[in-house]
Order: structure tokens, then C-alpha cells, then sequence
């Protein structure tokens, strides 16, 4: 503590100090942002070396990676923040092959002008997402863009994961005859950020869904080793996301819409926004496809985890070289689900 | 959700299925247009088709207000917002394609100021909270979203909001059905063949029934107000197969809980308060017709973006191939027009009809798609 007093003789002015272009500069004000800020809060050994790169020894066996670039708007919407938005969404895209997260990095572009308060609660959100999640940030980097060129703060997060022994998930080796499971209702996140869009504003009650899926994803894979896929349905819904697997693994899909999971406020606000909840997003849910005679001992595991305790069995993979995504309606005829055409509503994650 | 689910009943529809198929003569076909893009909407999202006996059909009128937009309309709005102003539209507007490759969407990525708005009071906010800018609402729409923007107008007025003004497309349901029947430009060979038209109720709630009793008598065609849930729509096919079967030609009403013969007189007066009837309105597939859609009075002259303006005159065209026009009528599919799934898709809409999610062609490729798909190939 000496050291740091002696470097930054005045701490840094979080309550009413806002970023500026010194923060990204490369020069001490940047220094003691990181130290003041990042550091303090997402506090780890591999951080605290102090490098530009973090140092880790590696586990044998397959590793994943992926990045997740974070622009929601608003910062802050009911049940999250980007913050734990960025740690969430990264985990869950390394989760969906089976492995377990371990690192996590993390990017911030700021601009001119965002209040330090902010920046800090979102920070503290961000950091109290990784340690409940255990995977901590481990490096990170900061820009800042002048006023007027971003948008308070977009973060961009990297996640790393060991995939555990004799897993083979992958959206291609989706298989017709497979059964197809959503963990819980859908479209929850969408409809809570449309709550607090400024054009758009309604009360509900409906919060986002954002959270890390990495303990259900270990307990289904312990459970019924024999799934064949697994992807979290965020931006374009679950609709979206089993077109990208019909497409992929060259099948088709049938659904039975009486059985997708839905709040009823979820499902009260997208019809009078006149939206159709399949293709709203979410941000802690995911989709998953096994052998059908393991479907019932994947969907009771899934419901004895707190992230899947709605889970249901919605429909069933088919062959089909068209690699349609077709569903039976509550009304008794059948209609296409299609990939989301242009864009539902911007923004989302 | 209450009131909602009781419309989608899969057991009621399974009854209505059978009495329908019960009542159709099956030494006939049924060809019913449904006026409205709402009825399109619902009739795909649902999958009513399937509960319908073969000898059904239903045919797509051109109801959708962001179809029947000509693409000079749209250029316009382009220019307002060229010329600096804030340019509000609803979502759907956004995506249309105007001449020359453009549209909304893409001349705000240019650079234009076009935001999207999801009433004609988000429009009037942007206006108090930009004094400095003028800010044009783009309003269209049939009779039922007419009442909002008149109120918009009526508020700027009230409040002095001096940089607020309306760019008005709004357009009458009854006239554009009447020229669907009597069109003088339109060959034989393209006469549409329409048993029965479903009047949309949305439409009705404002200006009633009554308003369709002339057409009904004049054309000799049954017209039977549905509302726009699918229970709604099967009834009103029952209806409208009943009086076609016993050659009545009446104005009924199935959506009772909301309309009314007069309708609802209150949002009348203050639409003719606010606007009066326009002598000729060009429509996208139906060419000009007679007093069929509105302008604001010169009372409110100064909220009329098109007095307040220069807006110079476009004579864009559709793009070359696209059957945007035939669809709208009823004359054709959407699987008649070689454009449509080749280079028209909801992904790169070359016509007005693959935008909205009312438009036929929109509502062919996202809901119907594997149907179509299915009946090319050969029967197994």
C-alpha cells in the first residue's frame, strides 16, 4: 500500500470523477484506474502479476475458447447490468460444449464523459458475477473514445475452458430422433430490457434471465454424457438458434408449441408489443438435444437445478434435408419457425 | 393471458373445423379475401389453413398499410430527413425499399436522422425534447391508427409545438375494397373472383359496420366484420360460407364484442375535425384511387409536413419483376412472382409485400414456406 500511495499521491475521484481521454492514454491516470478500479475489484493472483499478459499453467485434455462483445442498452436493466451481463454471456457460450470455464478476460471501451460511479457499479457487478460463477478475470484492457463515439461503456469478454473427458457436443452432431429441451421460459431477458428502452418504457415485473449455466451444463453432462448438443438461445431467440442447428447439423425440427415454457407476462407483453416470443432473447437459458431414450433422465436433472427447474421436452428432431423448423400450434395447425429476419429489436446483449 | 387464450381454443377451433367442413358444399370453392394484413397475419401464424376443408381458400387482400405505400411516399420521407428534419416512423416503415436501392434503414445509415417510434406521442416527445430540430411524423395506416395522429396534431397545436409536423399517408379501407371490384384500368383476364370479403373489425371499431352496407348491396358480395384472433376468423368463415350458400349478400358482424354499426363516433368527429377526404391517393398495386385516404385540413395547415416542406416529386418504381402489385389485389400468389425466395426474402425485400410481417409474401416465406416447399415435389 505504501508503493501505491507514493504512486497516485490523491485516489481517484469515484464518486463524482467521470472517464477521460487520460484513462486510456497509456499514462498514470490510466495506471491508477486499473489499479483503483479493476483491480481492486476483480482481485486475483493472476491478475495481480502485473503483466500484459496473464500466466497459468494448462490442464491436459481439449480446450475451448470464445469471445462475447457486450453493447446493451440500457447499462442496467431489471435482474442485470452489462456488467454481469459480460461475465454471464461468456461463460455460457464456453459452457455449451460441456467445459468448465476457468479464465475469463475482459476489454472496456469507455467514453469521454461516463461517470466513474457508474463504471464502478457495473465493475462490481461484473466482479461479483465471476466470483459467484468462480471464473475469475484474469487480464483486461481499457480504451477510451471520445464523447459522442460510444456509448457510456461496451465490454468485450474472452472465456477459456477445459472440456472434461469423452464429451463430443457440438451443434453438428445433432442427430434426427434426438428429443430437444429448454431449460426454463423464454424471451424473459428481451421483454425486461424492452421494459426500460426510453421509447418504450412499461411496468412489469419481469426480469432478466441473465445468469451463468456452467453448474447446470456439469450436472447434465455428468448425468447423460451422451448429449449431442447444447447452445444458449440468446439474441434472435429460440427460434433463431434451432434454425442455426437444423442448418447445421442438415436436419429438421417439429415443436409442440403448448409445451415452450412462457411467463405469462412474457407472453402478455410480447403480444401487445406484437412480437412473437420465440425470437425474443435470453440470457440464462439453454437448448439442448440428446438421444430420445435419455430424455426423460436429462429433463430430471435439469429440473432439480435451481437455472432449470422449468425445464420441458419441446419437441423432437426429424429428418428433413430442407432443414425446416416446423411446429405443431396451440391452435391445432402447423407453422414454420424461420430464422429472425432483420432485426426483432437492437441492441439486446 | 385472459381474453386472449379464449380466442385460441384448440377444441373450439376443432368444432368450428367440422361445422365448416359440414356446411361447405364441396361441389364449390369458397374464395374469401381477407381484407386486412392483420387476418393474413393470424390465418399463418396459427395455421388456420390446415383447419380449413380444401375447397377454402384464402386470398390476401392488400390491408397492410406498409404495402400499399407507393415508393414516392417513401422517397418523400427520405428527403425530410435529407433536409435535416428527424424523420419518425413506425418499425415496419423502416425496411421498405424505396427507389434506388434505398430505404429508411439504409439513409439513416447514411447519415439521416430517422427514428423509430412506436406511437404518434413517442413522435410527439422527440419533438418537445428537440425544440431546435423540426421532427416529422410519418404516419400511415388505415382507419384505426388515423384517431392517434390526429390527436398528435391536435396536442402540437394546443401546445404550440411549432417544430412538429406530419407527413399523413393515412388511407380508407372501404374505397380500396370497392376498387378491388371495379377497376376500370384492370383487364378481364386480371378480374379478381372474390366470394366473400372478411372486413377488418380493427377498422370497424372506429368507423362501424355501416360504411360497407353500399358494397355489400352494390357488389353483391357478403362482407362479414371478423376480429383478428383465429377462433375470430373460423367463425366469420362459417359466416361467410352460411350466406353464400343461401345467396345473401349482408354486412354482419362477428367481432361484437368491440364494433358497433356507427362505431365509435367520438374518434370520428375528431378525424374530421383534423382531416379531410383527398380527391385522388396513388396506392402500390392498385394505382390512384378516388377518395381513398386522407390530408390535414387547412386549419392545421401549418402541422402538415407537405405544406411546410418542399418536397420534390418522386417517380420511382417498383423494382422490375416484383408482383408486389398483383399480390396486393388478389390477382396473384406470391409463389407467382419469380422474384419471390430467388432474391426476395424477408432478408432483402425487393417489394413492399416481403417487409411487414402483413404482408402476403412476408407471411408466405415465414409461415407457409414448407407447405409451398412440399407441394413443388412430386406426391410420394
Amino acid at each position: 500500500m505504501s508503493r501505491m500511495a507514493k504512486r497516485f499521491p490523491t485516489r481517484i475521484d469515484l464518486r463524482k470523477g467521470t472517464v477521460d481521454m487520460t484513462h486510456g492514454a497509456g499514462g498514470r491516470a490510466m495506471a491508477q484506474l486499473i489499479e483503483e478500479l479493476f483491480i481492486k475489484h476483480f482481485d486475483n493472483d493472476l491478475l495481480r502479476q502485473g503483466n500484459d499478459q496473464a500466466m497459468f499453467n494448462i490442464p491436459a485434455g481439449r480446450m475451448v475458447m470464445s469471445v462475447d462483445g457486450h453493447v446493451v442498452s440500457p447499462l442496467v436493466f431489471p435482474g442485470g447490468d452489462i456488467g454481469s451481463l459480460s461475465v454471464h454471456g461468456t461463460i455460457n457460450d464456453v459452457a455449451m460444449s460441456g467445459a468448465k470455464p476457468l479464465y475469463l478476460s475482459a476489454g472496456f471501451i469507455l467514453e469521454e464523459g461516463f461517470p466513474l460511479a457508474e463504471l464502478e457499479r457495473i465493475v462490481i457487478s461484473m466482479a461479483t458475477a465471476s466470483r459467484e460463477a468462480g471464473v475469475p478475470v484474469i487480464t483486461g484492457d481499457t480504451k477510451v473514445v471520445e464523447r459522442g463515439k460510444g456509448d457510456g461503456v461496451f465490454i468485450t469478454t474472452t472465456g477459456i475452458g477445459v472440456v472434461p473427458e469423452g464429451l463430443e457436443i457440438s451443434g453438428a452432431n445433432v442427430k434426427a430422433g434426438d428429443a430437444i429441451l429448454v431449460s426454463g421460459n423464454i424471451g424473459d431477458h428481451g421483454v425486461a430490457i424492452m421494459s426500460r428502452r426510453e421509447n418504450l418504457y412499461f411496468e412489469t415485473e419481469i426480469v432478466s434471465d441473465s445468469a451463468a449455466l456452467h453448474g447446470l451444463v456439469a450436472n447434465m453432462v455428468a448425468a447423460v454424457p451422451e448429449i449431442h448438443g447444447l447452445r444458449d438461445p440468446t439474441r434472435g431467440g429460440i427460434a433463431s438458434t434451432l434454425n442455426e442447428i437444423a442448418f447445421q447439423a442438415e436436419v429438421g425440427m417439429r415443436l409442440n408449441e403448448e409445451s415452450i415454457p412462457i411467463r405469462r407476462e412474457v407472453d402478455a407483453a410480447c403480444e401487445l408489443l406484437g412480437l412473437d416470443p420465440l425470437y425474443v432473447a435470453n440470457e440464462g437459458k439453454l437448448v439442448a438435444f440428446c438421444p430420445a431414450n435419455k430424455a426423460e433422465a436429462l429433463l430430471n436433472v435439469m429440473q432439480a437445478h435451481p437455472l432449470g427447474k422449468d425445464a420441458a421436452i419441446i419437441g423432437q428432431v426429424v429428418a428433413d434435408d430442407m432443414g425446416f423448423v416446423t411446429m405443431e400450434t396451440g391452435f391445432g395447425g402447423t407453422r414454420i419457425v424461420d430464422w429472425l429476419a432483420g432485426e426483432q429489436l437492437p441492441r439486446i446483449c | 393471458m385472459k381474453y386472449v387464450d379464449e380466442f385460441r381454443d384448440k377444441k373450439l377451433a376443432k368444432k368450428l373445423a367440422s361445422e365448416i367442413v359440414q356446411v361447405a358444399d364441396p361441389a364449390r370453392n369458397y374464395r374469401l379475401m381477407e381484407f386486412c394484413g392483420g387476418h393474413t397475419h393470424a390465418i399463418f401464424r396459427y395455421g388456420v389453413q390446415d383447419l380449413m376443408p380444401d375447397n377454402v381458400e384464402f386470398v390476401h387482400g392488400p390491408g397492410c398499410p406498409v404495402c400499399v405505400l407507393p415508393i414516392p411516399r417513401v422517397d418523400n420521407a427520405i428527403e425530410l430527413a435529407k433536409q435535416g428534419a428527424i424523420v419518425c416512423t413506425y418499425g415496419d416503415m423502416m425496411r421498405v425499399p424505396a427507389s434506388k436501392k434505398n430505404s429508411l434503414i439504409k439513409a439513416r445509415a447514411a447519415g439521416s436522422d430517422i427514428r423509430m417510434v412506436y406511437s404518434s406521442q413517442d413522435a410527439l416527445k422527440i419533438a418537445r425534447d428537440n425544440p431546435e430540430r423540426a421532427v416529422v411524423f410519418f404516419a400511415i395506416g388505415f382507419e384505426t391508427t388515423t384517431p392517434p395522429t390526429a390527436v398528435a396534431i391536435k396536442l402540437a397545436a394546443a401546445e404550440g409545438l411549432k417544430n412538429f409536423s406530419v407527413f399523413c399517408n393515412h388511407v380508407l379501407t372501404p374505397p380500396a375494397m370497392q376498387h378491388i371490384l371495379q377497376n376500370p384500368e384492370i383487364g378481364e383476364s386480371e378480374q379478381v373472383n372474390i366470394d366473400g370479403f372478411y372486413g377488418p373489425s380493427h377498422v370497424s371499431s372506429i368507423i362501424g359496420s355501416a360504411p360497407y352496407e353500399g358494397f355489400a348491396a352494390t357488389f353483391r358480395k357478403p362482407v362479414v366484420i371478423a376480429g383478428f384472433e383465429p377462433l375470430d376468423i373460423m367463425q366469420s368463415t362459417l359466416m361467410l360460407i352460411r350466406q353464400i350458400n343461401e345467396g345473401r349478400t349482408e354486412v354482419e358482424n362477428q367481432y361484437t364484442r368491440v364494433v358497433s354499426r356507427e362505431g365509435n363516433q367520438k374518434a370520428q368527429r375528431l378525424v374530421s375535425e383534423v382531416f379531410e377526404v383527398r380527391q385522388v391517393f396513388e396506392w402500390r398495386g392498385l394505382g390512384g384511387v378516388s377518395r381513398s385516404a386522407l390530408k390535414i385540413r387547412d386549419a392545421f395547415a401549418e402541422y402538415d409536413a407537405e405544406r411546410r416542406f418542399t418536397i420534390s416529386e418522386s417517380n420511382g418504381t417498383d423494382v422490375k419483376g416484383c408482383e408486389c402489385p398483383a399480390i396486393l389485389r388478389g390477382v396473384k400468389k406470391p409463389t407467382d412472382c419469380k422474384l419471390f425466395g430467388t432474391v426476395c426474402t424477408p432478408d432483402s425485400p425487393q417489394g413492399s409485400c416481403m417487409v411487414s410481417s402483413e404482408g402476403s409474401c412476408a407471411a408466405y416465406w415465414s409461415f407457409g414456406r414448407f407447405r409451398l416447399d412440399r407441394l413443388k415435389e412430386p406426391a410420394a
